[in-house]
């Protein structure tokens, strides 16, 4: 791919050029950069109308489901005109739309253990907007073992959470939470309901630390600590997430004379 | 003392809607227990069976979360802010 930009892209990308951190330099990593979106839902939509608008290289999309109507309060990537086709198509050509420079992969499928690493493996950043806690724990596990950077995020009602993982350097989902709920104890956004803007804006977020992490910014990543953002009292919080030397995804794995020694089960 | 607690979402069924309660303890085990005796049903959502914090929630205390402190033993001060943080999953 070309390291200059065109007179075109010069001017469809110029406000953000003009943005000292990110530069012309910054715009033509992100023209080489591949960046994965699990998802093209709640989350996956803003991410990557943004991503595409942002002119990133490479946009691949994995969904397995079609846009159905109870979709379109929050999935801006799908229109009414949309209801029943595969999700993955309907963002392919909304996508395409807005910017044909970028290069759009779509895979209609879900992301599971049997094809997750052949399909993380390709990017360099991973976007998770998946609605289940077995995918994102997946998502993370695969791209720590790979070594890719990925945003998490949840969302539920009026309530959103997120975190950037760089493998290597900083805490990983798993670092913060140790396993799945069960079942019971989940609220999803089928069953729980969720406002189509809270998706929205947690959605950009994970934009923004992919453009962020691409272009080389990396100091004021969502590294190392969960952001939580509460619409109904409008308040953002951010905690701090703190690497597990005992994770079982990123730490290293304990010896048998440090398990003795510390007495660890494996926790 | 008095320590402030914030309440996540699929929690604050339990506090009529209250983001942010006020609860008094020493320490965090005591301020759960306060929380139940005014919201009966909360300690089971943050605490399994054997009393210990659930691997999908995380309780910080300002801004730190307590399994690298003390965990439920992690002392409180007056105006200390808890922070109740559950994983969450949607996303669709």
């Amino acid at each position: 791919m070309s390291m200059r930009l065109t007179t075109d892209q010069i001017e469809r990308y110029s406000r953000q050029i003009m943005v000292p951190d990110l530069g012309g330099k910054g715009q033509i990593r992100l023209r080489q950069a591949r960046v994965l979106v699990v998802g093209a839902g709640g989350l996956g939509s803003p991410a990557a109308l943004y991503l595409a608008a942002a002119g990133i290289g490479t946009l691949g999309i994995i969904d397995p489901d079609r846009v159905e109507l109870s979709n379109l309060q929050r999935q801006i990537l799908h229109a009414t005109t949309d209801i029943g086709r595969p999700k993955v198509d309907s963002a392919k050509t909304k996508l395409g739309a807005l910017n044909p420079d970028v290069q759009i992969d779509v895979y209609p499928a879900r992301l599971e253990d049997h094809n997750a690493s052949e399909i993380i493996a390709g990017y360099d950043f991973v976007i998770d907007g998946s609605d289940n806690f077995p995918t994102k724990f997946l998502v993370n596990d695969t791209a720590v073992k790979l070594g890719i950077a990925f945003n998490h995020a949840g969302i539920v009602r009026l309530q959103g959470q997120t975190m950037t993982v760089i493998p290597g350097k900083s805490a990983c989902y798993r670092c913060l939470f140790k396993e799945p709920p069960p079942p019971e104890e989940i609220l999803s956004c089928q069953q729980a309901g969720i406002l189509g803007a809270v998706a929205g804006t947690i959605g950009s977020i994970q934009a923004t630390e992919a453009i962020k992490y691409l272009t080389g910014f990396e100091e004021g990543l969502l590294t190392d600590r969960l952001l939580t953002y509460d619409a109904k009292t409008m308040k953002f919080h951010s905690v701090d997430v703190k690497k597990d030397p005992g994770c079982s995804a990123c730490g290293k794995p304990a010896t048998t004379a440090q398990k003795l020694a510390t007495g660890a089960s494996g926790d | 003392m008095a320590v402030k607690v914030r309440i996540p979402t699929p929690l604050r069924k339990f506090t009529q809607g209250a983001d942010e309660v006020s609860a008094q303890g020493n320490n965090v085990k005591a301020i759960v227990e306060d929380l139940e005796k005014h919201f009966p049903g909360i300690k089971e959502r943050i605490c399994d069976e054997t009393g210990k914090v659930r691997r999908f929630v995380n309780v910080y205390v300002n801004g730190d979360d307590i399994r690298f402190q003390q965990n439920l033993e992690t002392s409180l001060k007056e105006g200390d802010s808890i922070s109740i943080v559950p994983a969450i999953a949607g996303g669709y």
